[in-house]
């Protein structure tokens, strides 16, 4: 029997690597999450991790974190994406490339640059909450400005004319048109800034003098010493992750058209 | 008298450093539906963006019922736009759209206080208000029931009418329409065609339209205006730019032409395609002019009673005519008419007196400034040419060393001097090998002229200077050619009395 050649075959690599390397691992933690050190299934992981008002006030710090690094992103990014993408400049493409880049220098050369910043400033170890979100908002910027530019760009200029050819001002086009029409990028950009900063401790660890911790500290350390309760904690994370996605539409389908997410 | 709405004065437009509109002056007359008509990038729609508030003129003034708006923002003019591609908002809904102006109008009511006293105050529309004008302009447009309908899903067609109610619900002084139709097939062009005719007649405000097409132009304008080039070639009702074209572009743009040179041989009579005809158009004796005879107003008649005469070389059926295509000697003479003929018959040809019409020739010469170069060669129009320098002196040579000496035994050299060169019309060629020639450029018009073609060739360097010749070669426009001058036809005279002594 020859071996025929089909198109579908072109799906199989694909699929082993699913199955090894997404499926497997979450039926794993699923497993470890709900069993003992004996491997009995227990609820006990989840209890104990509700009944304890250290780790949800961890929680409650991670995500406090990430909402205001995130806005803090967006409050930056938006003018500059906005700038840059109106503008008539014909080296505006150099300026979005400095605003990038390092998003391209080694990432803990970059915090530990910061680091060394706040020291000789004086605030390592002083403001501790400040520093690591100042690091992260450093750290992630670059994330929130790509998608709200690209966002921006793809916006037709004659929406522009055509607003203000129908009376409105600068502000008034900028929250009917300019805004709901970019809620696309803004919207992207949210959820690439929101997720990391929320388990990113290596930002904490190193701005925050080991004093923030956040719920991605917290599974590190229990993978340390208790799989079961670290696989529990990074499901809940999953969970916290999935709904903040669902709440922000990042699962619909991506249409550009009608642009608005709201 | 009627009121000027719109006057523009002196208008020029460059964009970075492209001259796009050159001293427009026009005027636009209140409640009429005018037209800018002309090819793409002709400076139409720059000019309509300019009355929009989108661009603002270089220099020049436009003004608005007697007042200067050119520096107004678009929000603050009494104007809207309906757009060539409609730019409808995606995210919001038909009723959203054509309320988006009104949502932004803010207008004077009048009340009075308790004490009688009268008072004014500036007011948003009420929910009420903007629901009625919504309805009214969907109306109008025949979209009622649209309201809650989303843009994407919309056709074309519905998509246009969307515009227009966008634009009209606000009740603009001027309604500003940028090739609204250019999008819509064929048949559904016609029919907005007949109904934007209506929608003007009902609110009697000032249409100013864009577009390429000159039969949307004939049939919808009641004036037109004919640009090329960013220069205004005429200005006049639909008939009278049709019947008496001001130049052979408007009478090649605008609906189909015979064009022939011509020469002026006494009083009203002008002489072409070898024959002398009657004319009304008084030109002075042996001037050379161009002319236009459409092709319904040339009529056949039998072989021997027709001051042409000539074999049918094409026929081919247009729906309501035909178009007969004869040769008369080395012309070629375009008719239409409802009568068929066969290729090769023989027919006769006339043409009534006040079916020619004559025009005066936009060029006779091709005239450019130059330099001189160090080998004797002649720089003009981005390009470098061969040339005689010794025309420049009556009698003189050139010496083994290159140097000029003139009659009286001087020596001079030319390197620098500025001279002005002159070639004519028949003594240039073009070729596709852009290495032939001294220059190149792209042909930017071709017109037929019965035994010829009139091409315009525009280099492409900085000068952007055009070349205009004669050629029986068919080419195509925006070919890429390089332009041929033989040495002994370039013309040279100097420009300054001034003489630089070697």
């Amino acid at each position: 029997m020859r071996l025929q050649f089909s198109r579908k075959m072109l799906g199989i690599p694909y699929a082993v690597f699913l199955l090894f390397f997404v499926i497997l691992p979450m039926l794993i933690i699923l497993f470890y999450a709900f069993t003992d050190k004996e491997m009995h299934f227990t609820f006990e992981n989840f209890v104990r991790f509700f009944s304890d008002p250290s780790k949800l006030s961890t929680i409650a710090y991670s995500l406090v974190i990430a909402l205001i690094t995130t806005l803090a992103c967006l409050a930056i990014a938006y003018p500059v994406a906005y700038i840059l993408a109106r503008s008539r400049m014909k080296k505006k493409f150099v300026l979005l490339l400095l605003f990038v880049t390092p998003m391209w220098i080694n990432f803990v050369l970059r915090v530990n640059a910061i680091r060394e910043l706040l020291n000789w400033v004086g605030l390592l170890g002083e403001a501790n909450y400040f520093n690591t979100i100042f690091g992260m908002v450093y750290d992630f910027l670059p994330f929130m400005i790509l998608p709200v530019y690209t966002s921006l760009l793809k916006i037709d200029p004659s929406y522009y004319e055509a607003s203000a050819d129908l009376g409105a001002g600068w502000t008034r086009t900028f929250t009917r048109i300019t805004l709901p029409l970019s809620m696309p990028g803004i919207m992207s950009g949210i959820t690439m800034v929101f997720l990391p900063s929320m388990t990113n401790y290596v930002v904490s660890d190193m701005l925050g003098n080991s004093k923030v911790t956040i719920i991605g500290k917290f599974i590190y350390e229990y993978f340390g010493t208790n799989w079961n309760m670290g696989s529990m904690v990074a499901l809940i994370l999953l969970i916290v992750v999935f709904l903040s996605t669902w709440l922000t539409g990042g699962f619909k389908e991506e249409d550009t058209v009608r642009g608005a997410n709201i | 008298m009627a009121e000027h709405i719109i006057e523009l004065k002196d208008v020029t437009k460059y964009y970075d450093d492209n001259l796009v509109l050159e001293n427009v002056s026009l005027y636009v007359n209140k409640g009429e539906f005018i037209t800018f008509l002309g090819p793409s990038g002709c400076g139409k729609t720059t000019t309509l963006r300019m009355i929009a508030g989108f661009d603002t003129p270089t220099s020049g003034k436009i003004l608005l019922n007697g007042t200067d708006i050119s520096a107004l923002p678009p929000n603050k003019r009494p104007v809207n736009t309906v757009f060539q591609r409609y730019a409808l908002f995606p995210h919001l809904n038909v009723f959203e759209n054509v309320a988006f102006g009104l949502k932004c109008k803010r207008v004077l009511n009048t009340y009075e206080n308790a004490k009688g006293e009268r008072y004014t105050k500036k007011e948003k529309l009420s929910k009420k208000q903007i629901a009625e004008k919504v309805q009214k302009a969907l109306e109008l447009v025949d979209l009622e029931g649209f309201e809650k309908r989303s843009i994407s899903t919309l056709s074309g067609g519905q998509q246009q009418r969307v515009a227009i109610a966008r634009a009209i619900v606000n009740e603009p002084e001027i309604l500003l329409l940028d090739e609204p139709l250019g999008a819509l097939d064929l048949k559904m062009r016609k029919e907005m065609q007949i109904e934007l005719k209506e929608i003007h007649k009902r609110l009697g405000i000032t249409f100013i339209y864009v577009t390429h097409d000159q039969e949307e132009a004939l049939t919808m304008s009641d004036t037109i205006v004919v640009m090329a080039d960013g220069v205004v070639q005429q200005i006049g009702t639909p008939i009278g730019i049709y019947n008496e074209p001001a130049n052979t572009f408007v009478a090649d743009f605008i609906g189909e032409s015979n064009i022939f040179n011509g020469t002026v041989v006494g009083e009203r009579q002008v002489r072409f395609c070898g024959k002398v005809f009657d004319c009304v158009d008084d030109f002075e004796r042996n001037e050379p002019v161009d002319v236009v005879v459409r092709p319904e107003d040339v009529r056949m008649c039998a072989p021997e009673e027709g001051k042409l005469r000539g074999t049918v070389i094409s026929v081919v059926f247009k729906g309501i005519h035909y178009e007969i295509t004869a040769q008369v000697g080395k012309y070629e003479i375009v008719i239409q008419s409802t009568d068929k003929r066969e290729e090769g018959d023989v027919i006769g040809m006339n043409i009534d007196a006040d079916e020619i019409h004559l025009m005066k020739p936009k060029y006779t010469s091709n005239i450019f400034e130059g330099v001189i170069t160090k080998r004797n060669t002649v720089q003009f129009a981005d390009g470098e040419f061969e040339c005689d320098v010794t025309q420049l002196y009556p009698g003189s040579h050139l010496d083994e060393e290159d140097y000029l000496v003139t009659a009286a035994g001087e020596k001079l050299d030319l390197t620098g001097t500025e001279v002005r060169v002159e070639v004519g019309l028949t003594d240039i060629a073009i070729s596709d090998d852009e290495d032939a020639g001294g220059t190149t450029g792209n042909i930017i018009s071709i017109i037929y002229k019965g035994d010829h073609y009139r091409l315009i060739v525009r280099t492409d360097g900085e000068d952007e200077e055009d070349f205009v010749f004669a050629t029986d070669d068919l080419w195509n426009e925006n070919d890429r050619v390089s332009v041929i001058v033989p040495k002994d036809k370039i013309k040279l005279s100097l420009k300054k009395a001034e003489d630089k002594k070697a």
